[in-house]
């Protein structure tokens, strides 16, 4: 495996929608070189023949009836809301001017 | 007499008894919360009037013969991972700093019906992800047996609550070690059930097929009788377990292990565990098979790469599952002055918004589930969980329960691990292998370690939905234990001065 560069962060970082300045950038990078570097060991035992679980207790498709039930009102949805007008989130624009 | 020193069971039968009230007890443990917590610092929120009232509410029902569970009236520490309505929810982030939930969790709503007195909510490591509570960014929380250090993690502030006679219950959450490290490094109780057992309805999630909430108490019996309160299915979490919840009470009273087969867990001594912690250790499998139980060596080859497999399950579902926090709907938005686009304003607030640890695990995660790398490290990591299955169901049919230490060291100085995070995920080496397969696991104290005078923690494992046999298990070695002691292990912890 290739060493994990600054350049890779940022990459992730922008993925994960985190900005992050220069120093942290450095910092994590050692880090996770480090990390990476001992979590690899998995490849050691994970063979092909081996199945993946993903999920501890098998539990499949759970279904219930389509019927409508309480749940919360809009000012109850909104109340965590940063901002909010007319009964709705308000966001920042997600679409630029142009 | 009941103090804040009884037990949960104890206060119970007090409040049956009409010698103490709900209130009474209550007041009592707020009294405690004020003398002791600025130097602990369990708790990060206290709703004093709202636990007055339920308090008051529980006198008056149980005056009218309704007792709605037999631990209604006795109060408890929340951890602040889980939603109740109306009361301030931050989950040690400073994310969701003021956020007040409009709804209950199934386990705060379970509670409220038992008639559980809610004090408030307490520390924790940031969105449950680290071993010491000093991943909080409300600032840690000290180990009432030596305030210089960890109380363990996530859940330090329920443990420490405990421990410092703050509260006679808690309620933790556990994915990797979070409620059972925290038990052993302070001498308290902590059960992680068998995953589904408790729902996670309102549970903000870290790892979301490794989370479970579960008990933490003081006794055996205490855990199970929370267990008992909080457990069973949940329609409004579908990976809620549709079955009956095992009789843990009755487990724990049982006092009998006669018979019973031990698995020691070989791979979880030795190598980087302290020598004072494997000594204690040995001797609650001493008093085990005093007790008639019989031990019996198992091996767990795939143990070995466990801590790794769960460095890259976790980041790579917490990567996924704190994308929720987008600044939009509820939680801090940061940067908001018109003019900045959304995705700005998101990738600001994220910035601020989680501490180092979170963001270290979600680069993790993104990477690990990033094109060209997913099957390296995300798949292989999958396919060890099959064989650490693989390992546990072959071990499961040499023993009853399985048992290690809970924690490889007694709890170390605050601040110790800063700049390591390695050393610090070496904390959780014997509590994970339990998360990635989904079975319960119990940490109770056994003792004091030699060299600093310390609690260690005993792990004992059950197989998925037989979280009974672990309390059975618990309970005689505890009753064993306390035998042998004479009285509690927390009378042995130093009196916690008024600041």
């Amino acid at each position: 495996m290739a060493a994990i560069s600054r350049e890779d962060v940022a990459h992730l970082a922008k993925l994960a929608r985190i900005d992050m300045n220069d120093a942290e950038l450095d910092h994590l990078a050692q880090e996770l070189d480090v990390i990476l570097g001992a979590v690899a060991r998995v490849q050691e035992v994970a063979g092909a023949d081996v199945p993946p679980t993903s999920h501890p207790i098998p539990v499949n498709n759970v279904f219930r009836e389509d019927v409508a039930r309480p749940s919360l009102t809009p000012q109850e949805a909104l109340s965590g809301a940063p901002a909010q007008i007319d009964g709705r989130f308000k966001v920042p624009q997600i679409l630029g001017e142009e | 007499m009941t103090t804040i020193r009884s037990t949960a069971a104890e206060m119970a039968a007090a409040l049956a008894a009409g010698t103490v009230t709900s209130v009474e007890l209550t007041e009592a443990h707020y009294a405690q919360i004020e003398r002791v917590d600025p130097a602990v610092h369990a708790f990060l929120y206290l709703d004093k009037e709202g636990a007055l009232a339920q308090a008051e509410q529980s006198d008056a029902q149980r005056k009218n013969g309704q007792v709605p569970s037999p631990l209604a009236g006795v109060p408890l520490a929340l951890k602040d991972v889980l939603a109740q309505k109306g009361i301030p929810t931050t989950c040690g982030s400073k994310m969701l700093e003021g956020w007040r939930p409009p709804y209950d969790s199934t386990v705060v709503t379970k509670l409220k019906e038992a008639g559980v007195v809610i004090l408030g909510k307490t520390n924790m490591d940031e969105f449950a992800m680290g071993s010491s509570t000093e991943n909080s960014a409300y600032g840690p929380t000290h180990n009432p047996w030596d305030l210089t250090r960890i109380p363990g993690g996530s859940g330090g502030g329920s443990a420490a609550a405990l421990a410092a006679f703050e509260a006679p219950l808690a309620i933790g959450t556990d994915t990797g070690g979070s409620i059972r490290q925290p038990a052993a490094v302070t001498g308290t109780v902590g059960v992680k059930p068998t995953y589904g057992g408790v729902s996670r309805y309102g549970l903000i999630a870290f790892s979301s097929s490794l989370d479970q909430a579960g008990p933490c108490a003081r006794t055996v019996l205490d855990a199970a009788l929370l267990h008992e309160v909080i457990a069973g299915h949940d329609e409004r979490d579908s990976t809620s377990i549709n079955a009956a919840v095992p009789q843990v009470v009755k487990a724990a009273k049982k006092l009998d292990v006669k018979g019973m087969k031990i698995g020691v867990v070989k791979e979880l001594q030795g190598e980087g565990f302290q020598a004072g912690v494997l000594e204690r250790f040995h001797e609650g499998l001493d008093a085990l098979v005093s007790a008639g139980a019989e031990l019996v060596e198992v091996s767990c080859p795939t143990f070995d790469y466990a801590l790794a497999a769960y460095y890259l399950i976790a980041p790579s579902e917490c990567s996924s599952n704190l994308a929720r926090f987008d600044s939009m709907r509820y939680g801090i938005r940061v940067g908001d002055d018109g003019v900045r686009s959304a995705e700005e304003v998101m990738n600001l607030t994220r910035h601020e918004g989680f501490g180092p640890e979170v963001k270290r695990r979600i680069i993790l995660g993104t990477y690990a589930l990033s094109s060209g790398y997913y099957d390296a490290y995300y798949g292989s990591a999958q396919k060890v969980r099959t064989l650490l299955m693989r390992d546990f169901n072959a071990a499961f049919a040499k023993a009853d329960v399985l048992v290690s230490p809970t924690a490889p060291t007694t709890a170390f100085k605050i601040g110790a691990n800063d700049n390591d995070p390695l050393a610090m995920y070496l904390n959780d080496i014997a509590t994970i292998p339990v998360n990635m397969a989904g079975i319960g696991g119990m940490s109770l104290p056994c003792g004091l370690a030699a060299e600093d005078g310390l609690p260690v923690g005993f792990q004992i494992m059950s197989p998925a939905m037989r979280d009974d046999l672990m309390y059975q298990v618990g309970g005689a070695l505890e009753a064993a234990l306390l035998s042998k002691w004479g009285a509690p292990i927390l009378d042995r912890a130093p009196v916690l001065a008024a600041k």
